[in-house]
């Protein structure tokens, strides 16, 4: 039984439909992200998930039970969900401690005083109960809203694009630590987010959202190395598209070489695909007779990413290791190193 | 469990429901306009014969002279004490907002006491002089405008002071990077700027100048507002009333389309330097002090003196058994008004926060316009509704064979409502403001975490507004205390409060009589300004 199910959602405001047909589930524990740029609609699914968006259509289950329909829905604080809003929404008159405690009400206050100390505890602010939140840092706010929203013990927590008001030191760290703090508690989760990293730090499983549709929903790796759509493909991560020519049923050449794959591509011989070429995929060989030459640099401290211009005037990216230090202009020799054969047809 | 497209959430809910509480302003101020489209012939001949040329001429020049005094005091007090640096700066900062406390009508009679032909300071001048005839009569139009420029030059003091401090200096000091003088940049720069606050200020002076009642009749001024008066109570004549209180109403309607207008214009910049003030030199720096001493002494200090002497004087023999009831008819209604118009402040501002259609934006702006409507005005519009509805009444009861004069009118219903209109606004704007502070995620967070809708307004939207609601209520509480026009003109007869009595005290002449139960109201009045104070000094320094 999935903790969370999403069945063909379609939500909307108006007369005008956001989502369309959004389907996904999330097992007990797992860690799902839906990531996508602004106005793609995630947050909107997020917010139906919790209860403050109605259903145009589909519907929506949370342990097995159906909380939302085209027709109905159970109200918001029903439906025993956690969410940790993007600007936190603290209660500003109450102590940390009280927010902590806020959806507690029904406990015994001596059960409660207990979960708000083991949710401090959890958090890493165990000290900080009595104060206010205007005491608090950016990342302490953040660290109490998850609190608050795991204190209940909620059956899905939902996040929403929880790091983006933290700087980006403080927002790889805190990933980590959500991430850690979610499995220890086994907390099923669903993040949005605008950000890759986040994304592939945090979840299990990753939702491509683009103009209210969910283009893909697979592993952080999976997505990078398999993307399902030119559209993913460009989104995450680095590449360039080479044009290459179907050679074979699984294989295609282009100027590099050829490369072939073990399912078949569904494409015709001899018609025209574009090759996704990561950075990774090529690698500084100087003994390799293919040379390109040195179009720019940009130095990432373990790593160089080259922009490099093959003979036909192509341009690729590669990432080396920073001691082949090459300055811009050079030829150096290149050699291919790929697992995945992505093509898509040109278009 | 919630049912979508059932009659809970049909769109008109909105609308209706801030209606509902509109209607308290909506009704009196369509009577009487209606009043304004339907002439009576008789009463207009009057009026435009005997009444209609020296109110508007001398309302003309109230304005005028109010306007430009209130201008230049509030603007150069500002200036002063928000950029410069002089000695006694910071006492005047507070200390020139004081004058907030004392009614218009207070100050009015305070200063005819003083300055008239019987009062101390000729008195003391014809004993240097031999004679005081060159000393210019205080009962005079330029005597009604300097007091009301003294009394309401604080509502340009305190937004054109907000100004200043959140832009000014560092608009002077960006101005005299690129070759201003100081000067220079304070006409070129400064003051520009801060044209939206000043003339918010400005507007606020005259609707309240345009309301005054209590002052002018002191100064047995002809305005609008004794106008109204003297056709209800000397000639007994509600049509000829409502016309004059159609034409101010017109008046009026306009200067608060320009105030809200102007509160569009205003956007408050986030200050986040301590400024550096300039530091006066020499023989300027003594004449600020002296300028700023010399207003603070003649708009509340001197005032407060001669209230507290006259007070000493008649202590003895005025303090009777009276001044309980006074006391407690005071305390009764501002208590009960505060009360009324708190919870009405606070049901509006919880409808515009769960209606955003525009429908429901624009009822709640029209509910809120009773600040601008002058109390006589008001007075007149609950009046004529609710003797209309007495008739029905009185008639129906008739068919019962139940004989009754008056049900409503004549009661204390009349008088609430019309302060309650006329009040809404001040308790409004406090709650509001804390309302729009609880963000859509903050009601959101409390919903996932297992409250309903009732329960989040019990134990999150409750609390949070906690202080503006206290706000509210305080000042709507004073406001109710210092009013004179709507409880002199609709309370139950006999029913006297302290405002009352200042009025009966100095329609007669007897100043130092009337120093007793205006003292009560200025120490009343002087909370909420505290409050002010207190706020400004937390925002700014």
């Amino acid at each position: 039984m999935d903790a969370l199910h999403l069945d063909a959602v379609v939500l909307g405001y108006g007369g005008k439909s956001v989502v369309s047909e959004l389907s996904f589930a999330l097992a007990p524990g797992e860690i799902g992200c839906l990531l996508g740029g602004s106005g793609c609609g995630k947050t909107t699914v997020l917010r139906a998930i919790a209860g403050f968006e109605p259903l145009q259509g589909g519907r929506i289950a949370l342990n097995g039970h159906w909380v939302a329909d085209a027709n109905w829905q159970l109200a918001p604080e029903r439906r025993q969900i956690g969410m940790v809003f993007q600007d936190y929404a603290l209660f500003p008159h109450m102590t940390v401690a009280n927010n902590v405690g806020f959806g507690l009400r029904e406990w015994s206050s001596i059960d409660k005083g207990r979960r708000i100390d083991e949710m401090l505890e959890l958090v890493g602010l165990s000290d900080a109960g009595k104060r206010y939140p205007h005491q608090l840092s950016g990342g302490q706010q953040q660290r109490v809203a998850l609190a608050r929203a795991l204190a209940p013990g909620p059956t899905v927590l939902l996040m929403d694009e929880p790091f983006s008001n933290l700087d980006v030191e403080l927002r790889e760290r805190l990933s980590i630590d959500v991430h850690n703090i979610l499995k220890e508690t086994s907390t099923t989760g669903l993040l949005v987010t605008h950000n890759q990293q986040e994304a592939f730090a945090m979840a299990d499983r990753v939702g491509v959202m683009v103009d209210g549709q969910l283009q893909q929903w697979a592993s952080p790796y999976a997505l990078y190395h398999e993307p399902a759509t030119r559209h993913i493909a460009t989104f995450v991560g680095d590449g360039v598209f080479l044009p290459a020519r179907v050679s074979g049923q699984n294989c295609v050449s282009f100027e590099l070489g050829e490369l072939c794959r073990i399912q078949p591509l569904d494409v015709a011989m001899d018609s025209d695909v574009d090759v996704l070429i990561r950075p990774d995929d090529i690698q500084h060989d100087d003994s390799s007779p293919v040379r390109a030459k040195v179009l720019e640099r940009v130095f990432r401290g373990a790593a160089f990413l080259y922009t490099l211009e093959l003979p036909s005037g192509d341009r690729v990216l590669s990432l080396v290791p920073s001691h082949h230090n090459h300055a811009v202009g050079e030829m150096i020799g290149i050699q291919l190193e790929i697992d995945h054969l992505v093509a898509f047809p040109k278009g | 469990m919630h049912q979508r497209g059932s009659i809970w959430n049909w769109r008109g809910w909105g609308p209706l429901r801030a209606l509902a509480i509109a209607a308290l302003t909506l009704v009196p101020l369509l009577v009487v306009l209606a009043s304004f489209f339907d002439p009576q012939v008789d009463a207009w001949e009057h009026l435009a014969a005997y009444v209609l040329p020296g109110v508007l001429w001398n309302t003309l020049v109230l304005v005028l002279g109010v306007g430009i005094g209130v201008l230049f005091l509030g603007v150069s007090l500002a200036w002063l004490t928000a950029v410069c640096n002089f000695p006694g700066r910071k006492f005047f900062s507070w200390g020139l907002m004081l004058p907030l406390a004392m009614p218009a009508y207070v100050l009015a009679f305070v200063q005819v006491g003083l300055l008239d032909f019987t009062g101390p300071v000729q008195t003391v001048l014809r004993g240097w002089f031999g004679s005081s005839a060159w000393f210019p009569p205080i009962r005079s139009t330029g005597g009604v405008v300097l007091v009301l420029t003294l009394a309401f030059y604080p509502y340009v003091y305190l937004l054109a002071r907000n100004a200043f401090i959140t832009q000014g200096l560092r608009a002077v000091e960006a101005a005299q990077m690129l070759g201003y003088t100081r000067f220079q940049a304070f006409w070129k720069v400064a003051l520009p700027m801060a044209r939206p606050w000043i003339a918010g200020g400005v507007t606020l002076a005259l609707m309240e100048t345009l309301a005054d009642f209590g002052s002018v009749s002191i100064f047995s001024f002809d305005t609008f507002t004794t106008a109204i008066y003297k056709a209800w109570f000397s000639l007994f004549n509600l049509s000829a009333a409502s016309q004059l209180a159609s034409l101010l109403v017109l008046v009026v309607l306009v200067l608060a389309v320009i105030d809200q207008r102007l509160r569009h214009n205003r956007r408050y910049a986030v200050k986040s330097f301590t400024p550096v003030r300039i530091a006066l030199q020499g023989g300027a720096k003594w004449a600020a002090s002296v300028f700023c001493a010399l207003i603070f002494a003649i708009a509340f200090a001197v005032p407060m003196v001669q209230l507290v002497v006259w007070v000493v004087d008649v202590w003895k023999e005025d303090f009777d058994s009276r001044y309980p009831v006074f006391l407690l008819h005071s305390v009764w209604l501002a208590g009960v008004a505060a009360l009324v118009v708190t919870v009405l402040g606070l049901l509006l501002s919880a409808i515009r926060q769960h209606h955003k259609d525009n429908t429901t934006q624009l009822i709640v702006r029209l509910a809120t316009l009773g600040y601008a409507i002058p109390g006589t005005v008001l007075a007149v519009g609950v009046f004529i509704p609710v003797a209309w509805l007495d008739n029905q009444l009185i008639t129906l009861a008739a068919w019962f064979h139940w004989d009754v004069q008056q049900i409503l009118k004549g009661s204390l219903v009349v008088m609430l409502a019309a302060l309650s209109a006329r009040f809404l606004a001040v308790a409004f704007q406090p709650i509001d403001a804390a309302m729009q502070r609880i963000t859509r995620n903050q009601g959101n967070a409390a919903r996932s975490l297992g409250l309903s809708p009732k329960k989040v307004l019990l134990h999150l939207q409750l609390p949070m507004v906690r202080g503006g609601l206290l706000t509210a209520a305080l000042i709507v509480f004073v406001d109710v205390m210092k009013e004179m026009p709507i409880t002199l003109m609709t309370r139950p007869f006999g029913w006297d409060t302290l405002a009352v009595r200042v009025f009966e005290m100095t329609s007669e002449g007897m100043w130092d009589r009337a120093a007793l139960p205006s003292l009560a109201i200025v120490l009343a009045g002087l909370l909420p300004v505290i409050l002010l104070i207190k706020k400004s000094e937390s925002g700014f320094h």
